[in-house]
């Protein structure tokens, strides 16, 4: 594996056990790690670049339903285009820009030898709609929440790597719909404060989080729709050998990034998905050992939910076997 | 929390009487940070660490190069009007970002907006953007006669749109009769002073508009009343902070030499919490919910202050 993959991995455990929390910090900070560092920027571009955007543009080809924008949204999206465009620009001066001063403006992007010149507002100007064609510039998946009535409305977005949940089913839900399968989290009032907390994001003032569970192979779309694919990854983890174990389960995190929309006041939210196999993760030794104790002290119903408690306990002797 | 701005004075316009509008830009010439339509900047009304007032934003909310704001000559006011009227081209002025108070609802199928008087400014960044979106809209706009902010303005961006009224009786009945005639989805905005506000909102609920479809400006013109002045006991230190009548109970604290974390002083934020430990607290914010309220155990003090004459803080 590419070791600026390993270098960059945002690993998801700042301590021995994982419970649900309102883990939310304000963005971009640098977080150093063993391995390397990560959380320079919202939008992160890295060697998986172009196969992770073919794949993307595979899955969405197969199942459109994995894009859908309420009428009302077509501003939102204007604005989260605009906005990523910005924060690539910033982020990859060398390979990416952004000029004019609107309403016209040029965006460049040499990783793919695009230079494609746009007027806000107007979809006649760009080849595609305004959150498709950003969505094919950026690594994230893309949610965009409403705000309106005192709630929060997953009203547009576009999901191509889904971890066992499925966006073209969420759409037009409330915030609260949308975490109503996630166990404990009503009890604790984790999901009203973080709804309260998303109402009054500001804009200038975005914040990530990081959530994570195991997968399968090297795949990125988990999604509900796909299951007969990859549910049967997981039973078949029992059965295989050490070094198929290693190479096949991944830590997969996710870094979401909230940020509030200047013009539209939507809040755009980014997931961007990080796979990292077992035998990589040893390597390094306090990932190893940290992993190893999350996972041993996750209570069941959180493992439940997370669709791993079926290999948990081999993903803990496997983890504990290769201890330096 | 985002940094201040250091904006500069780029010119000045005092054709409508009373009324200024300023225009503020980077010394460097360069981009702002967008907004939402119907935001406000805080604007450190005299040197840093002065008070600040909230205006409205009234220029283009995408990739602005400017922001502008017109400011109403209060002459009894606490300050702020009277200093932004003496401001001149060049002067250098701190400024929040821009925060989101009273935006458009996306959703909504149709915008009814009401302006009265100055409260013509949050009105007019909805109206661009609904013009530039292509949004249903409908602006009523009820101001003294020959002293209209913006009003070339409104024309240019709403033409048949736009309905002036410059005398009560015109104004109510006109007001019923548009609340009465509108689709179902359509969302009422008003923004003017207290009392025009309170009448646009009780004709709107008379005719059975829902809450969730009426949006008022809360601070389009209007200070909150003074208050009865109080004694603030610090728990930590236990001294005793005066807060005469007219000042908050923010700016009593941070004469006594606290640093309270503020943004918005006017009761919208929520960054300006602190702990109750005993006394009544009167609120007067928009953030605490009323089971938050009720437990009268934190404040926001920058607007609240004490249903008594003596309240304990944990600081
Ligand atoms: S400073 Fe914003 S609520 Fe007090």
């Amino acid at each position: 594996m590419d070791r600026a993959l390993v270098a960059g991995f945002p690993f998801p455990f700042p301590t021995d056990r994982y419970r649900y929390s309102t883990n939310v910090e304000p963005a971009p900070r640098v977080v150093s790690t063993p391995a390397g560092q990560w959380g320079a920027s919202l939008v992160d571009v890295d060697g998986e670049y172009h196969r992770e955007l073919d794949e993307r543009a595979a899955v969405l080809e197969r199942d459109p339903s994995r894009y859908a924008v309420l009428d009302h949204m077509a501003p939102a999206c204007w604005d989260t285009m605009l906005t990523l465009m910005r924060e690539l620009a910033a982020a990859y001066p060398d390979v990416m820009s952004l000029d004019g001063d609107g309403p016209s403006y040029v965006w460049t992007n040499r990783l793919f030898d695009v230079e494609q010149p746009f007027t806000y507002a107007q979809p006649s100007t760009l080849p595609d709609e305004p959150l498709r064609y950003v969505a094919s510039q950026v690594q994230e998946d893309l949610v965009l929440l409403d705000q309106r009535d005192g709630d929060l409305w997953g009203d547009a977005g576009l999901v191509t790597f889904a971890a066992d949940w499925s966006f073209g089913f969420d759409v037009g839900m409330s915030f609260l719909e949308i975490h109503g399968p996630v166990p404990r989290l009503r009890e604790t009032g984790v999901i009203t404060r973080a709804r309260e907390f998303i109402m009054r994001l500001q804009p200038g003032a975005p914040y990530r989080r990081t959530n994570w569970t195991l997968t399968v192979g090297r795949r990125l779309d988990v999604s509900t729709e796909r299951y007969p694919e990859w549910g049967p990854d997981r039973p078949r983890m029992l059965t295989v050998d050490d070094v198929t174990f290693g190479r096949e389960v991944h830590l997969r995190t996710e870094v979401q990034h909230l940020v509030r929309l200047e013009e539209s006041g939507a809040v755009l939210f980014l997931i961007r998905t990080y796979l990292l196999p077992f035998e990589e993760l040893a390597r390094v030794e306090p990932w190893r050992a940290t992993t190893a104790a999350v996972l041993a002290d996750l209570p069941d119903d959180i493992a439940d939910y997370k669709g791993i408690a079926g290999y948990r306990d081999r993903a803990v002797d496997w983890l504990h076997a290769h201890a330096p | 929390m985002s940094a201040a701005l250091d904006l500069v004075v780029a010119a000045v316009d005092d054709t409508v009487p009373g009324v200024r509008s300023v225009r503020l830009v980077r010394p460097d010439g360069g981009a702002l940070p967008g907004f939402t339509p119907g935001s406000h900047v805080v604007v450190t009304c005299g040197p840093p660490g002065a008070p600040g007032n909230a205006y409205s934003l009234t220029g283009d909310s995408v990739a602005p190069r400017a922001y502008t704001i017109s400011v109403l000559r209060l002459d009894a006011g606490r300050g702020g009007s009277r200093w932004v009227h003496a401001l001149t081209t060049g002067d250098r002025v701190e400024v929040t970002p821009p925060r989101s108070a009273f935006p458009p609802v996306l959703a909504a199928r149709r915008h009814l907006l009401v302006a009265g008087g100055i409260g013509v400014t949050p009105i007019l960044s909805h109206l661009r953007s609904a013009v530039r979106w292509g949004r249903d809209v409908e602006v009523l706009y009820a101001h003294r006669p020959g002293a209209a902010a913006h009003l070339d303005d409104l024309r240019d961006l709403a033409g048949d749109a736009l309905t002036c009224l410059t005398d009560r009786t015109t104004l109510g009945d006109h007001l019923q009769r548009r609340l009465a005639d509108q689709p179902v989805g359509t969302h009422l905005y008003t923004c003017g002073p207290a009392g025009f506000m309170d009448t646009v909102t009780l004709a709107a609920r008379r005719l059975g508009w829902p809450d969730e479809r009426i949006h008022v400006e809360h601070f389009g013109v209007d200070d909150l009343d003074p208050g009865e002045p109080f004694e603030a006991v610090l728990r930590a230190s236990g001294r005793t902070v005066p807060v005469p009548s007219g000042t908050s109970l923010l700016d009593a604290l941070e004469g006594a030499g606290l640093s309270v974390p503020n943004l918005c002083r006017q009761g919208v934020c929520g960054e300006c919490r602190v702990p109750v430990a005993a006394g009544t607290p009167l609120h007067r914010d928009l953030v605490l919910t009323d089971a938050e309220k009720a437990a009268a155990d934190t404040l926001l003090c920058c607007v609240s202050r004490a249903a008594d004459d003596r309240l304990e803080l944990d600081l």
